[in-house]
């Protein structure tokens, strides 16, 4: 028994994809840190604070693209409002490093210095409990868990998809943007949550704390990857592609295909939640910005230029177009857009299958007849893990 | 694990509807030899008869054909026998007991009707091992989707269905990749997977050649006796080779019925296909 489970985790990534995590978590947990903090800031070994925020942000957004890629590379479902679970998981936390700030506030009270702005005299109802860090994980987690699961409920019994699906979350993740903008709504309106000082009695800018919360975003990470891998090569895996490919196919051989798709959305939503909580104390700000359509249109470009239903493909993407964009925004802020908006269309055209399909095409042609057939039980469209995801 | 389909005791078998007879409740009883029996079924679609007081019925194990001109109902019959059209007038019966105008499509898939449509709809992205697996009879539900294990038993089933519809050497292909007679024979080794009690086949040897159609008579011949067939088809050489009793159809009600050579034989079945 434990020989049969000692084999299934090993198949899970492959030997490659193994020893590829492993040296991702060393460096990440352990080369990094030491190099950030024992590297004396003039020495060239030095990772400087920008390089391990950069890593950190970018790590956080890779999570969200694996999510994505769960729902739109395997069930085949596209959602443009991804940003929305993402920033709500933000939220979440970020109340609690609002209420962490404590006294040391501007107007120094223990009401977050927006609601003495706005002349408010006690917290509303859905601030309780908010300074408890365990509360705020259950409503980071949670808070994207329910909303999802009752928008695709809804949207799933009622059979919606395809392109509509596509703007139904897009509209959707537009009128929580509204909804956040407002002073009212209780999240500090178009500014958001910035200006934060601790993280469980930590100062959140120490070094330490960078690191810490680093090699928690490549746990986290690593975790995502290793939990989908399980999810897609597990029968439900199977039956979640056989539901993107052949619908009413599968509904015939007797399975309910609105749990199917019902579990891996709400999974990606959760899984966008925990991303953004992560996000939130390493970039410090979190404002309503997040929930825009072009930010969540942005994620499935990620996913479209990795390639699709690879779930490393969604960790390059978003690692190659998130470098792209800190170097275009430094060098050439105003035409960021222009070049996304061309990366798009080249990829579409030119790369259906993204960054991994490239690399596919290129393997394949080297060894033409490399026997390709894969093991009964993990045959999915899905490729392994290769080695390419420590970037 | 795997139940026969007359044993199952779906959920709804409690409620009442469904049967004419209070026996074991949603049990498929064949104590009479009887395993589908059509009575006095017409149905019309604005004004145009379909079926016209078809009466018919299906021995256990029996392998029957239903030949007949294009409009002749065969699909329609089809249809009515799997819930997807409700007659409106006549009784159908599955067994002794399952009143099949009032069941709905997926219980009467799961009381043990299989049936094979005309197009084959296999899961291209998927092996012709998993396209078997994904088939199976079993428990369907999201959790225990996420934590199944194939058992021996289970791989046992999958690979006696490809030894009959003769994919053993595919087995790791991708559906997609099959000729169009492979799929044919995956769609059926898929309804085999469901173990139903009777197969409806609806043209199944469309588009195959000549050799493909012969060997999936043999898989037919080889599965009656377990399974109750009924076959509609147009290629004579088919039905022929199948061996067993024909049904003609003709404007909705059975024309004649027999061996092959009796009804083709028979005055009226060559006026209507020979026209008049």
């Amino acid at each position: 028994m434990r020989q049969s489970y000692t084999e299934r985790s090993v198949r899970l990534l492959g030997p490659k994809g193994w020893t590829a995590m492993l040296a991702f978590l060393a460096l990440m947990l352990i080369i990094v840190p030491a190099m950030h903090l024992l590297a004396p800031p003039d020495s060239a070994l030095h990772v400087s604070n920008y390089a391990v925020t950069l890593t950190g942000k970018i790590m956080c957004y890779a999570m969200v693209a694996v999510a994505m890629d769960l729902i739109w590379g395997y069930a085949g479902i596209l959602s443009l409002g991804h940003g929305l679970f993402f920033a709500l998981g933000g939220y979440a936390f970020g109340m609690y490093l609002m209420r962490q700030i404590g006294l040391e506030g501007n107007y120094h009270s223990a009401l977050p210095d927006f609601m003495v702005f706005l002349d408010w005299k006690a917290l509303p109802w859905y601030w309780q409990g908010t300074d408890n860090v365990v509360w705020a994980i259950v409503l980071t987690v949670g808070v994207p868990t329910v909303v999802a699961g009752v928008f695709g409920y809804f949207a799933f019994q009622s059979r919606i998809k395809g392109v509509y699906f596509s703007i139904i979350t897009q509209a959707l993740t537009y009128a929580a943007m509204l909804l956040f903008f407002r002073n009212e709504t209780g999240f500090g309106g178009n500014n958001g949550f910035t200006d934060f000082k601790r993280i469980l009695g930590y100062s959140i800018t120490a070094p330490e704390t960078r690191v810490v919360l680093l090699g928690l975003t490549a746990l986290a990470l690593a975790g995502t990857l290793l939990l989908g891998r399980w999810l897609v090569t597990s029968r439900y895996g199977r039956v979640l592609a056989a539901t993107r490919d052949a619908e009413s196919r599968v509904m015939f051989i007797g399975y309910n295909p609105l749990w199917y798709k019902l579990f891996i959305w709400t999974l990606s939503a959760a899984l966008c939640g925990v991303a953004g909580a992560l996000y939130v104390p390493q970039v410090g700000i979190i404002n309503p910005g997040e929930m825009s359509a072009a930010s969540s249109i942005e994620i499935a470009i990620w996913v479209a230029v990795g390639g699709r239903g690879t779930l490393i493909g969604a960790v390059i993407g978003a690692v190659v177009v998130n470098l792209a964009k800190s170097w275009f925004t430094v060098s050439f802020p105003q035409y960021w857009l222009f070049f996304l908006g061309f990366l798009f269309i080249l990829v579409t055209l030119f790369l259906p299958q993204g960054i991994v399909g490239l690399y596919q095409k290129l393997t394949q042609r080297r060894t033409p007849d490399a026997p390709n057939a894969p093991a009964p039980t993990e045959a999915t469209p899905s490729t392994p893990l290769t080695q390419e995801h420590a970037a | 694990m795997i139940t026969p389909a007359i044993e199952d005791r779906p959920q709804w078998a409690d409620a009442s509807a469904g049967q004419a007879r209070a026996v074991t409740p949603g049990a498929l009883d064949i104590a009479h030899g009887v395993i589908l029996y059509l009575d006095e079924i017409s149905v019309s679609f604005d004004g145009f008869k379909a079926l016209n007081k078809l009466s018919l019925h299906i021995d256990v194990g029996e392998l029957r054909c239903i030949i007949g001109p294009n409009g002749a109902g065969k699909t329609t019959m089809m249809d009515v026998i799997t819930g997807k059209t409700r007659p409106d007038s006549g009784k159908a019966f599955f067994g002794q007991t399952l009143d099949l105008t009032r069941l709905k499509e997926p219980e009467i898939a799961h009381a043990g009707i299989g049936r094979k449509f005309q197009k084959p709809t296999v899961f291209e992205q998927h092996t012709v091992f998993e396209n078997l697996e994904l088939a199976m009879k079993m428990d369907k539900r999201v959790w225990r989707s996420l934590f199944y294990k194939l058992d021996s038993e289970a791989r046992g089933r999958i690979e006696t269905v490809m030894e009959q519809i003769r994919l053993t050497a595919q087995a790791h292909r991708l559906a997609g990749l099959l000729s169009h007679g492979q799929k044919q024979w995956l769609e059926i080794g898929m309804l085999l997977m469901q173990e139903p009690r009777l197969l409806l086949l609806d043209e199944p040897v469309a588009g195959m050649t000549d050799d493909e159609t012969m060997r999936t008579a043999e898989l037919f011949v080889s599965l009656a006796g377990q399974h109750s067939l009924v076959v509609v088809e147009h290629d004579m050489a088919f039905v022929e080779k199948l061996g067993g009793k024909v049904t003609v159809l003709h404007e909705g009600s059975v024309l004649a019925e027999g061996d092959l050579a009796t009804v083709q034989a028979d005055d009226r079945v060559i006026e209507v296909y020979l026209g008049r």
